[in-house]
Formats: structure tokens, sequence, C-alpha cells
């Protein structure tokens, strides 16, 4: 069971203000089918002062859900409407002496229910403008979307950055896994080879950030640079039971074979593409990462024998 | 006030006898099993009577085929990385949609590092649909892993039948039969099953100890190398007290074969039936005439699982929404998803699992207590409307992030 707080079990076992408001004027309706929590926020707003006279709700949902949305009627209570705006999800976990990390959630779908409400009140649209993604790191509370926008922002390519700059994966390693997942996923859309399925996305960031030119690298140099680059990324291909070679260097296209369990796997085309994106930044110029088995093809008109 | 425990699919608690037998193991019968001198020969004798008990549970033919593990879990790890090992050449696994995590999470991972995994669809009640089994059946296919008993909805699974299958087609079957035995009439030796799992703390046994079944003959790799313990098949020094309870436990569960299905039984209708008729919008899920005699899942609509056990645990009643292992996580449970059951209410499904321990005193009592839980928390669902006492249908409709 999970691990709540005195105060977490004392909300769900007696919620203060549950229940339909007569004389409700405003209403926020938020839900998440997924995690199953569902929650209707009801206000009676005094439209002299905009102070909330009373609040209540209505929460499908698991205990901290319900601890939450009892909570934050309680928060709320006597508030205008722009001081209840400043109610931030943290404040209501901090009003509950805290929330297990995958349970943050039910204090964020609070306060949209609240945004939703004082939105109705006011007549205007309310629109979610929160994106959460799977939580990652439960040591430190990291979901995908915040490591995927730390990748994108500060152009990391491995784990130990990641870890770096989130702390995700710093503490029982549980997540290394998952990390990597998210990581070779970003780096595999921002280097534009998403898998075949998804059509050229036009957002895609140009490729290669061109922007500060580097002196031109010798072909040797350049040689080296793309080995040093395939040695890096072999011990996570090791880790998988795969591994890497550099088969051909053909102008901009570099081709590889990959071995063992990557070859032929749906992890290819994410490993090619977050390997090229290494290769990108190593080399500052684009490159091209194929398969040897397209060296075959192009090759035969000129060893035809 | 008693605790009331339904959660035997979880776990369940070690027999007395069982306990009893396994302590001389902790204290004066220390010895290693694999020792030539009095102390290990004691043990050894001790290690292989269990077995021999286990194998007449599972109507092995040899006691040979009995391989000890630490439990459900690595068995099924074992058989499916064995066969991938066995037949390097074949690419492909046959599985359902609704195994454990022991077998759906490796092959996850078998799928990610290039093998096929074809997962078997179920219909509403949980069904299989064996003309789709059998056309996946081939030479790619290295295993079929096919629970018998599923540890959710207590569907059981035809896994005799598919088995000659598998046979026929010239590839191997394994089954997680964690949940079935004790249950259910086992006769290996009259099947084409090359490998079973169980896993002792589901029938009264301690945790961390388990079976694998290998038959005699089938192609095997172990999954841990070492020494010659289990003839090198599963090495490490034997958990010997462990074994010894599993032995007893299996010969207990033998004798109670019966008693689960007519006693546990008739206790576990009466509950059921007994909620059903005092709850509106709830639904038993599974194959209602083809499942485990101890179990009853029920959905209730409208309402949070979690909500519903944390108020059943005020009462001191234990019982379990979607598996053990999804209760600590967020997603309904995929049993439900599979089976197409709506999201809100396979968020409200309960798993109440009963035992040979449990009475009719405890049942109702449960019968009793369920109705108002459901009634408060459908009383703060958005979802109801508690003026009409009915769902609220289209009056809710959140916005969902
Ligand atoms: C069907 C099934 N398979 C496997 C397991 C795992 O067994 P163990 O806990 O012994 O590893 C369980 C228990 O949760 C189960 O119900
Ligand atoms: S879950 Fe990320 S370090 Fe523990």
């Amino acid at each position: 069971m999970w691990d709540y707080t005195d105060k977490v079990k004392e909300h769900f076992f007696n919620p203060r203000n549950a229940g339909p408001l007569a004389e409700a004027n405003a209403t926020g309706e938020v839900g998440s089918i997924q995690c199953g929590d569902a929650l209707r926020l009801m206000l009676k707003v005094d439209p002299a002062s905009d102070r909330i006279l009373d609040a209540s709700f209505q929460t499908f949902g698991c205990g901290s859900a319900i601890a939450s949305s009892s909570a934050l009627t309680e928060i709320i209570k006597g508030m205008t409407l722009d001081e209840a705006l400043k109610v931030s999800n943290q404040d209501i976990a901090q009003f509950l002496d805290g929330l297990p990390p995958e349970k943050m959630h039910c204090s964020v779908m609070g306060r949209e229910a609240l945004q939703a409400a004082i939105a109705n009140y006011r007549g205007e649209a309310w629109e979610d403008d929160h994106q959460e993604g799977e939580l990652i790191c439960k040591c430190y509370a990291i979901d995908s979307a915040l490591i995927e926008q730390v990748v994108r922002d500060n152009a990391l390519s491995t784990l130990e950055q990641v870890t770096h700059y989130t702390k995700a994966g710093g503490a029982c390693a549980a997540c290394h896994e998952k990390i990597e997942e998210v990581l070779l996923r970003t780096l595999a859309a921002q280097a534009g080879t998403p898998p075949p399925s998804a059509a050229a996305r036009p957002e895609a960031p140009p490729p290669a950030p061109a922007a500060a030119p580097r002196p031109a690298l010798t072909n040797l140099q350049r040689m080296r640079r793309i080995e040093e680059v395939i040695d890096s990324v072999r011990p996570m291909l090791r880790r998988d039971h795969g591994d890497i070679e550099v088969v051909e260097i053909i102008g901009k296209n570099i081709y590889v074979n990959l071995q063992g369990a990557c070859m032929g796997c749906a992890m290819e085309a994410a490993t090619l593409g977050g390997i090229q994106q290494k290769l990108f930044e190593a080399l500052g110029e684009f490159v091209r990462l194929l398969p040897a088995s397209q060296l075959e093809t192009s090759r035969q008109p000129l060893h035809a024998d | 006030m008693q605790p009331i425990y339904f959660d035997n699919n979880a776990t369940t608690a070690c027999d007395p006898a069982v306990v009893a037998a396994m302590l001389p193991f902790f204290s004066e019968q220390f010895g290693n099993a694999s020792s030539i001198h009095s102390f290990g020969n004691r043990v050894g004798q001790a290690v292989a009577a269990a077995r021999s008990q286990i194998a007449a549970l599972l109507g092995a033919e040899h006691d040979s085929e009995i391989i000890f593990t630490a439990g459900g879990t690595e068995s099924d790890n074992t058989a499916i990385l064995s066969a991938l090992k066995a037949f390097p050449e074949r690419r492909e696994i046959i599985t359902t949609a609704v195994e454990h995590h022991a077998v759906l999470a490796l092959c996850d991972q078998l799928e990610k590092e290039g093998y096929v995994v074809h997962r078997l669809k179920v219909d509403r009640r949980g069904r299989l649909d064996l003309e789709e089994y059998k056309t996946l059946l081939s030479e790619r296919v290295a295993i079929a892993s096919v629970m018998w008993a599923n540890n959710e909805s207590g569907t059981i699974f035809p896994v005799e039948e598919m088995a000659a299958c598998a046979h026929a087609a010239g590839v191997q079957f394994h089954t997680d039969a964690v949940q079935a035995v004790g249950k259910l009439p086992i006769d290996l030796r009259r099947t084409r099953i090359d490998m079973l799992s169980l896993s002792g703390h589901k029938l009264h046994a301690p945790k961390g100890i388990g079976v694998l079944y290998l038959r005699r003959g089938a192609r095997f790799r172990p999954l841990l190398r070492g020494g010659q313990q289990e003839r090198g098949r599963r090495p490490g020094t034997e958990n010997a007290p462990a074994i010894v309870g599993l032995g007893l436990a299996a010969a207990l569960a033998a004798r109670h074969l019966e008693t689960e299905n007519t006693h546990v039984r008739h206790l576990r209708d009466k509950l059921e039936r007994g909620i059903l008729a005092r709850v509106p919008n709830a639904f038993p899920t599974g194959d209602l005439d083809n499942r485990l005699p101890n179990t009853s899942s029920i959905a209730f609509e409208y309402v949070e699982g979690e909500a519903i056990l944390l108020l059943l645990n005020k009462l001191g009643i234990a019982a379990s929404s979607g598996s053990a292992c999804t209760s600590g996580s967020l997603e309904p449970s995929h049993v439900m998803r599979a089976m197409g059951i709506p999201y809100t209410a396979a968020h409200g499904t309960i798993r109440f699992s009963l035992s040979r321990y449990n009475t009719l005193a405890e049942v109702e009592r449960v019968i009793e207590a369920v109705p108002p839980i459901i009634a408060q928390l459908r009383r703060i669902s958005p979802y109801w409307n508690a003026e009409r006492n009915a769902p609220a249908n289209a009056e809710f409709t959140p916005a969902y992030a």
C-alpha cells in the first residue's frame, strides 16, 4: 500500500466539502482517464468581492485524489479568485504533508480543476496547458516530459548527462533503462530520422547545429573522431547484447554493421538516429549513418566482378 | 475485530504444519544437502522426499523433472529464456495479453532485443481464440507460454489442448500454473506440457521457493551457471527449509483439492451473489463458468479501486484491486483492459480470493461491509448522481488531460 501521510489519510477518510454545491456559480471539470481520476470542483463566488464563499468537490479516484480535492477546497475557501489562482499543486501537496511521487499528479489535477472553474466563472475558455509524461525516476520524481525537454534544450546524449542535469537516475538506478529509452527516442526525433511510420515532421529542428563553424578536419582526424564516437556508444549496445562496427565511410555516408541483438530490432532506427546525432556534434557536419546492408547495393556498380 | 484475508491470489498464509516442518532445518538440520557427511545427508534425503511430494501433486512421471527455483518469476524466466537459447534459430514467442508480469515484462524486453512476440488476445470474458493460436504455431516459434489460470479474473485456459497443438507443431510449451496448482487437478504425465511454473507462497508454503517442472527429454538451458545442485539446471545451495516446507504444502494441497472445489467454491459463490444482489452497477469479470474456485473479480462502476481497498482495510478486510503488482501503479490492470472493460469500471475492479482457511462468517461480514463503502464513494463521485442514485452519464464530461 502507498506510504500516505496521516494528513492524507485524514482527508481521505473524512473528506471536507464533498458532494454537490447547490448555489455554485463556477464549476471546473477535469480528468485523466489513464490514471483513473476525474474531478468536479464547484465554487460559490461573491460577485461583489470576487471572494470564494464556499467550495465543494466530487472526485472519482484513488485515496490521494480524494484527499487532494478535499485539501484544495479547504485551502481556497475565503480567498479571492486572484489569490486562488496562485495556489500551486505543491501547495496542495504541502497542505497534506506530502504525496508519494507517483501521486503528485493528483495535486496537479486539483489545480487544473481550479483554473477551469475560475475560467468558467469569468466566461473564459480554459485549455489544459500542462503535459504530463510517464514517471521515469521515482527517486527524484522526474517524468519523461522533463527529460525530453532537458535533453533537447541542452543537447544531451548520455545517461550520465541526464543524471547531471535532472538528478534522474542518480540514486537507486532502477530507472536507467527507461532514461536511455527516452534519450534515444528524443535524439532520434531530433536527428530527423523518425521511425518509418511517422511522416517527416515539419517542426523538426534543422539538422547539424552548424552555428559555430569549426576548422575543417583532415580525413584521418575525421575517421578517428568517427571511431571515437562509435567506441563511446559501444558499451551501451553491449549491455543489450549488441555491437557496432564501422564498415566504410563514403563522403557523408557512414556505413556500419549493427550486430547481435540490435540487428533488425525495433530499436535499430532509434539507435542509429541517436548515434548519428552524436556524430553531428563530434564532426560539426551533417553525416548519414546507414546500415552496411545498403552499402552492398550502392557498391555494386563499382565492383561488378 | 478479527481481520479477514481475502487476498489469497496475492499470497497465502504459511500452513502451521508447514512452518513446523521447516523449523528443524534452520537449527539442528543445517547441513548442506550436497555434503557427504551425515549433516548433509539427512538434509539431502529431506529434499529428495519433498521432490517426490511435488512430483506426486503434479502427476510428473519422474522426480528428476522437478527443479527447485526461487519462485514463480524465476521459473517463468528460466523456461522462456531456456527455449530461446535451446532453439537459437527460432525468433518468435507465443504468449497471451493477460499473463503475469513475470512473463509479459520479459517478453517486452525480448521484443526490444529483436524477438517477435505474439500476444494472444482475449474476448470480453477473458477467453482465448484457439484458431488464432493454431495459425501462429510454426517452426519459427521457440516457445508458447500460456498461463493455466489467470491471477486476476481466475479464468482457466485450455493449456492441455494447447500443449498438444504445440507438440504437434514441434514447439515447446510452457505454462505458468502458479495460480492453478492446488486449486485444479493436474496430471502432467497425461499432457504434452514441457515446462510448468509453480510458486510456494500461493499454496500455503513460504515465499521465495518455487518449482520449474521440466519434462524428461525436453531441450533445456540453465539460466544460472554454477555448481551441480539440481543437476546443474539450477545451481546454488538448496534452500532446504523452504523446499521441505513446499513438499509438505504440496502433500496438503493434494489432500485439500476437493475442499477447494466444494467448500471454497461455495463460499466464493455466496460472496459474489451476496455482493451483486446488494450493489447496483456492479458485474463479475472473467469466464464465470470456467474459473478458479476461489476467485471472484467484481467491477464496481464509477468508483476507484484503491479508495475501496482503503475503506475495506479500515474494517480489517484485505482484498486487492487488479493484481498485487498493479495495485501499486496507476494504470488499470492490463487484464481488465485486455477484456475490454471500460475504464470507469476497470479502475473499480476488486479481486476477492479465498482459501480453505476462510469461513462463512467472514463471507457474511464482507457482504455486509461492501455495499455502504461503494455507496459512500459514489456519493462523492462525479460520475454518479446521488439524487437519483444512478449513473450521471452525460451530466459529467470533464476535460481530459
Ligand atoms: C500467475 C502468476 N505467475 C507468477 C507469479 C510470480 O510468482 P513469485 O511471486 O513466486 O515470483 C505470480 C504471483 O504473483 C502469479 O500470480
Ligand atoms: S528511480 Fe531513478 S534513481 Fe531511483
